[in-house]
């Protein structure tokens, strides 16, 4: 039982991960119904951004930890969100109405793009930071075993559920928010009624990317190493997540991410875990296969 | 403002023109800075690997910086009409038949001759023969994705079932090169159906992303299944293919005559790279050979329809999944012959060869080369398999190069840089 509560707590952690970057994926694909395949990049670069402003900080002397938090998650979300604009701009914005492979082959090229670059500019070794923040408590004790939840753990779901409600609020309440519901529901049309669509789509864009920055942060924080390749798992765990709850629905998304997550822990915990990515892979296929439209998400309609 | 007396035309058009500066160096401005944060973070400082401090080069962001600056800037005097636009993706001027068939027969002649050329030697023969495995691949997913368009993203996986059937079935069967060159394509095949039963239904985005699933429960399974397939530390001593069933080895076992032995000549480890350049050439062959009469073949031109509209499709009768399944195996059987080509050539296999690094080489070849072209496939096979020889420098820089250039293809060049592929079947204006 306590074991059970142990892996829960970590299902969990992961999950609030997960859903940030599936977050990301599930608005792009709403509005322009395409895979943003380098989303996983965007993120990774994002934990990038984020362990080169904790030791830039540090050198600067800034080194209370909640100060810091604050000033990375700050900088890392607004980087981060420079490149996710830069992505669209450059790779997907002038293929709009080309084939149907188009972006997605432009997007995979931006993938291993953005791969090799950061693999260029900061080295193949895994990049380590020593833990921030530490300590945490004893949910329970039973038999000789400890049921731990970390200080980290509370805020990592913390700022998810709090990022979460912000963007919900935008995406329902603010002329923005109405922008991109139009603009999903036809491209076209919202034009023909005033929207800038280009500066719609671009904010999506900019969202998305700052919200998988905080993936990154967290990731960072939470296991304190990592490297260049950390993009291409993460991305298609998230992806899957957003595939699970319903591709284009947000409620979805958060849905989707906190199922893989726990899908991970639980199978990390009770099952040889070398088949653990093997597990989530699973699932996205039997998900496409009898249920393409994802737990909250509605069916599609294949139109002439 | 020199004249005493400027015409109010020409100070209009002054005052247009300096309007128009102030847009463009506006602009430029704006693409500088985006440049800078863009740069700064990831080029700006570079952490050590403990994460306790930090080297910065700043030089080069402000490299970077004022190029994009001055990039953009030039780019706004470059009239519109001459700028590079994305051409349209149907098929336009296409060039003529007879220059690809020339093309294609003097790129034939090239590799026949190529052993007995003066630039041959066991690095370029060597290198030829991976350059024909690339060739193999690219024709294979070329099927999948060029003609059915049907995005795998998880091509390797079929290479990875070639090359371990073909290890495995000499490690437990003694099969030689020759029993598993065909086996092994079977075997992809019936691998190719049984994964694509289930995932064809979906649509296009949607079965890539399960295709790249695939391919890496393919490569983690190998990787963890270490009874079987010796897990990460790969399956060594895959024997090269045999002539008529005589190896070409310095000395044999007894009973065995080797090749050496019965023509005389002294061994030379050349003579085996050469023999494996040739079979691997003959395989391109029948695969090209294969490739060029299917595609006229209903089933063929059933792939081509799919790729243009699903849904014509189907209003006409076909059964879009039998379609696809085909197209799948016929894919899937290719690239289990080139697997079988990549374990005899290198002797040794690891789930290492198999990542998605290569499925995404293999799937820019078939970018590059322009979708659904034999030719441009080739000759793209043959560029990205030799550029990494120009020296480790450039090898560094090979991915990010492949990334970059699959972007810049899908807007300017979406049909691929050397678009000379043919409709199979046209209607021809009389």
């Amino acid at each position: 039982m306590a074991y059970f509560l142990q892996q829960l707590v970590n299902g969990l952690t992961l999950g609030a991960i997960y859903a940030l970057i599936a977050i990301g994926y599930t608005m792009v694909y709403g509005i322009v119904g395409m895979i943003n395949f380098a989303h996983g990049e965007i993120f990774m670069i994002g934990a990038f951004i984020s362990l080169v402003g904790f030791v830039v900080l540090g050198a600067f002397g800034i080194t209370w930890v909640p100060l810091a938090l604050a000033l990375v998650l700050l900088i890392a979300m607004l980087l981060t969100a420079v490149y996710g604009w830069a992505v669209e701009r450059i790779a997907y914005r002038p293929l709009r109405g080309s084939f149907r492979l188009a972006p997605l082959i432009s997007a995979i090229g931006m993938s291993i793009f953005l791969q090799n670059y950061v693999l260029l500019a900061q080295g193949a070794h895994e990049k380590t930071l020593p833990p921030l923040i530490t300590g945490g408590f004893e949910l329970m004790r039973s038999g000789g075993f400890v049921v731990s939840v970390s200080w980290l753990q509370i805020i990592i779901v913390g700022v998810t559920l709090v990022l979460m409600a912000i963007f919900t609020a935008v995406i329902q309440g603010t002329a923005l928010g109405r922008a991109q519901r139009a603009t999903e529901q036809d491209m076209t049309m919202a034009a023909l009624l005033g929207i800038d669509v280009d500066r719609t789509v671009s904010l999506t864009f900019v969202i998305g990317a700052a919200l998988a920055a905080v993936a990154g942060l967290m990731v960072t924080l939470q296991y304190g190493v990592i490297d260049f390749f950390i993009g291409f798992l993460a991305g298609i765990k998230a992806f899957t997540a957003a595939v699970l709850g319903g591709i284009g629905s947000l409620p979805g998304a958060v849905l989707g991410g906190l199922l893989i997550g726990l899908i991970e822990a639980f199978w990390s915990g009770y099952c040889p875990s070398e088949y653990k990515d093997v597990a989530v892979f699973v699932v996205l296929i039997l998900v496409l296969m009898f249920r393409p439209s994802g737990l909250l998400g509605r069916p599609e309609v294949e139109k002439v | 403002m020199m004249a005493a007396q400027p015409a109010p035309e020409a100070a209009m058009s002054a005052q247009a023109a300096e309007r128009a500066m102030t847009a463009r160096l506006k602009d430029a401005a704006l693409a500088g800075t985006i440049a800078f944060a863009l740069a700064l973070p990831l080029i700006g400082f570079r952490t050590t690997d403990t994460g306790q401090g930090f080297t910065t080069r700043f030089g080069w962001v402000g490299i970077g910086t004022a190029a994009v600056f001055a990039g953009r800037l030039l780019l706004g005097f470059v009239p519109r009409r001459f700028r590079l636009r994305q051409r349209a993706t149907r098929y336009t001027a296409l060039p003529e038949g007879r220059a690809v068939t020339i093309a294609a027969i003097a790129l034939i002649a090239c590799a026949i001759l190529l052993p007995v050329s003066p630039f041959a030697s066991r690095r370029s023969i060597d290198l030829a023969t991976l350059a024909l495995i690339y060739i193999i691949l690219g024709w294979g997913l070329n099927v999948v994705v060029g003609l059915a368009g049907l995005l795998d993203l998880g091509y390797v996986a079929f290479y990875a079932v070639g090359a371990y059937s073909f290890a495995l079935g000499f490690q437990w069967y003694g099969l030689s090169f020759w029993n598993m060159l065909p086996l092994s394509g079977l075997i992809a095949a019936a691998a190719g159906i049984l994964l694509g039963i289930p995932v064809l239904r979906l649509r296009g985005d949607y079965l890539a992303i399960v295709t790249l699933g695939f391919g890496e429960i393919v490569r983690i399974v190998i990787n963890n299944w270490s009874a079987v397939t010796g897990g990460p530390n790969g399956i060594g001593d895959i024997p090269r293919p045999t002539v008529f069933g005589m190896p070409i080895a310095p000395g044999a076992p007894p009973g065995v005559t080797t090749l050496n032995h019965l023509l005389g000549i002294p061994y030379d480890p050349i003579q085996r790279l050469v023999w494996l350049y040739y079979v691997a050439l003959a395989v391109a062959l029948a695969v090209n050979w294969f490739s060029l009469r299917i595609r006229r073949l209903p089933i063929g031109r059933a792939w081509e329809a799919l790729r243009e509209d699903e849904i014509a499709c189907r209003a006409l009768g076909l059964n879009p999944t039998t379609i696809k399944l085909s197209a799948f195996a016929t894919g899937a059987m290719t690239g289990g012959f080139a697997g079988v080509l990549f374990a005899a050539r290198a002797g040794f296999i690891s789930p290492e060869s198999f990542n998605f690094q290569e499925s995404a080489t293999v799937l820019s070849i078939v970018v590059l080369g322009g979708m659904g072209s034999q030719l441009g496939v080739a000759l793209a096979a043959i560029i990205l398999a030799t550029l990494p020889e120009f020296g480790r420098e450039f090898a560094q820089y090979r991915l990010l190069l492949f990334g970059a250039a699959m972007v810049a293809i899908m807007i300017w060049r979406p049909r691929g840089i050397f678009t000379v592929r043919a409709p199979s079947v046209r209607l021809d204006r009389t």
